[in-house]
């Protein structure tokens, strides 16, 4: 029996739907006969997700303070027990896909593939493809026991465009009861401040890393991002030091961005790093390490001291 | 107040990964070591042992060959006690069977209040054992913790978001995944070192567990295909007379960006 009911988890944010939920969508129509699957309000987003190829889209309605993992999977859970089940699930590698997901698959007692950048559907068999080791390899995985197969993406696998719309038509699919899973509940929400353009949707992403030395030289970085009207990155090691808010953190653990032009300082390019900016369209390295991995990626690779080239860097554009 | 710390015990990350020809799995005969996202948690919880007064940290690990090392870090942090997950037939097991067979041997740990593991393993990085445990075990969790906090019979965390973060409350019993970088983790004392040697490990199988398909066998996925990746093609790579900057503006000038 081919695959042809496809489910993609999708998520809105400020009455849209994310970035990644088009990407998904985009390729899942491609594959099969789309339903869209919001944890959360899918109302207000379902017509986009039409335009975008779901026939249908299941909506829990608001969480009520609950996580999405343990509300999400039990309520896809009760929707396959009534009798819709797909072949597929495609969730984006974010919180909470990755959430969701997990508490299925112990659900459905199905394994998982994570991280994946790539997937080919050939009749019931599905294959995807994960980019390990830094992107440096690319492995290919099949599923070999029987479906729902889950499989999460990383962001900025495919390229969101609308097209063959579906009907987007609003299903309900409520929560139930959660028993002691349903424990955890939100009491707060903090947004942190943010200027400038998105990191994950900026041309122009400046990063930095330990080669700075110290946390207050990553002001050179946000200066040069601020004259190139981009976003400000960093690595993985500045924010465990502290340097900087997690939500810089470009890499396996962070964000992906696929800029015009990624400037790393100070980076050496650890594989956990490359695999959140390798897919830059051109990629300037400042480091003073000839051998560092980073200069292996880089279009143009300076080998110099990031105090040095930084400052008069940041002139030169002042001076423009 | 008990906590359970599930740590992995890895390759060195500093040096370069490798696949095992024959079967694809990452090969692990090289020495282990704790990982460094799980000693976060350590730290984590032995803080919160510490302000409770009483109780102890229990650590887990699941290891293919008996490996102890990265346990043994953790046992010199500070830790009471651990619970190994041994058996050759391991080796291959996907995210979901070790979610099974570290629930199970959280039990092995004794009542815990509290399950507390990394967001994900630096080699693997699948990302989804300690929501696979809380749903195994039928408890709720909290992933991607900033900080920890005990108020009594209510643990109160914030947990990190794309936006920012959100305070959360929860009731105990639970399973936590705590962010990297989020506390400092102590370095191992002499002392710590020498006492950690004798601090009781006990040993189970897969089988002692009573967890089935475990390995290869029960993974239920198959690598089918290892390439290359494309590779970027050789950029330029100039050596900073004092002038680099100005390469550097040029290309940015040809981007049309400036």
């Amino acid at each position: 029996m081919a695959i042809d009911n496809i489910w993609v988890f999708a998520e809105g944010e400020d009455g849209e739907p994310t970035s990644a939920t088009l990407e998904l969508l985009t390729k899942a129509r491609g594959l099969g006969t789309v339903s869209a699957f919001v944890v959360g309000d899918g109302e207000s987003i379902a017509s986009k997700l039409g335009e975008y190829g779901a026939a249908k889209v299941y909506s829990t309605g608001d969480l009520g303070g609950h996580l999405p993992g343990a509300a999400g999977a039990a309520a896809i859970k009760a929707v396959i027990d009534g009798g819709d089940t797909p072949g597929l699930i495609m969730f984006p590698q974010n919180y909470s896909g990755r959430d969701v997901m997990s508490r299925l698959s112990v659900k459905l007692d199905k394994t998982v593939l994570t991280n994946n950048t790539d997937i080919e559907v050939d009749g019931d068999a599905v294959k995807v493809t994960t980019p390990i080791f830094g992107g440096e390899k690319l492995v290919t995985t099949t599923f070999t026991a029987g479906g729902p197969y889950l499989a999460a993406f990383r962001p900025k696998s495919f390229e969101p465009s609308a097209g063959d719309a579906g009907d987007g038509e609003v299903v309900s699919a409520p929560v139930p009861d959660l028993g002691a899973t349903g424990g955890a509940k939100v009491t707060e929400v903090h947004v942190e401040e943010t200027t400038g353009p998105k990191l994950d949707e900026a041309a122009v992403v400046v990063s930095g890393g330990r080669g700075l030395g110290e946390a207050e030289k990553f002001e050179m970085v946000e200066q040069l991002a601020k004259l190139l009207k981009g976003a400000p990155g960093a690595s993985r090691a500045i924010v465990d030091a502290g340097w900087v808010p997690y939500s810089m953190q470009v890499g396996q653990t962070g964000k992906v961005v696929k800029p015009t032009v990624y400037i790393a300082a100070g980076i050496s390019g650890a594989t956990q790093h490359m695999v959140g900016m390798k897919g830059s369209k051109n990629i300037i390295a400042i480091n003073k390490d000839r051998e560092a991995p980073i200069h292996g990626v880089a279009d143009l690779g300076v080998v110099g001291d990031v105090h040095k080239v930084m400052p008069k860097l940041i002139e030169a554009l002042q001076n423009r | 107040m008990n906590v359970i710390v599930c740590v992995k015990q890895i390759p060195d990350p500093a040096q370069p990964g490798e696949l095992d020809p024959s079967d694809n799995t990452l090969k692990r005969e090289g020495k282990l070591i704790l990982d460094e996202s799980d000693s976060y948690g350590v730290e984590m919880a032995l803080q919160l042992v510490d302000t409770a007064g009483e109780g102890e940290v229990s650590i887990i690990s699941m290891a293919p060959n008996g490996e102890m090392s990265g346990m043994r870090t953790a046992l010199a942090m500070g830790a009471a006690k651990g619970v190994l997950v041994s058996d050759p037939e391991l080796a291959g097991s996907d995210a979901l069977t070790t979610a099974k067979v570290l629930a199970a041997a959280s039990q092995k740990a004794g009542d815990a209040d509290l399950i507390i593991a990394g967001t994900e393993s630096s080699d693997g990085y699948t990302g989804t054992v300690p929501e696979q445990m809380a749903e195994v075990l039928g408890l709720p969790s909290v992933t991607f913790a900033k900080s920890i906090t005990v108020d009594g019979d209510t643990i109160k965390i914030n947990r990190q978001t794309e936006a920012g973060y959100d305070e959360v409350e929860c009731t105990m019993p639970l399973v936590v995944s705590v962010t990297a970088g989020v506390v400092e983790p102590r370095y191992p004392s002499f002392k710590g070192i020498m006492a950690a040697k004798s601090k009781p490990v006990e040993s189970f199988t897969a089988g002692d567990l009573g967890v089935a398909a475990v390995g290869w066998a029960g993974a239920d996925q198959e690598i089918v295909n290892v390439e290359q990746a494309p590779a970027r093609e050789a950029g330029e790579i100039v050596e900073d007379d004092g002038e680099a900057h100005l390469k550097i503006v040029a290309y940015l000038e040809g981007l049309k960006l400036i």
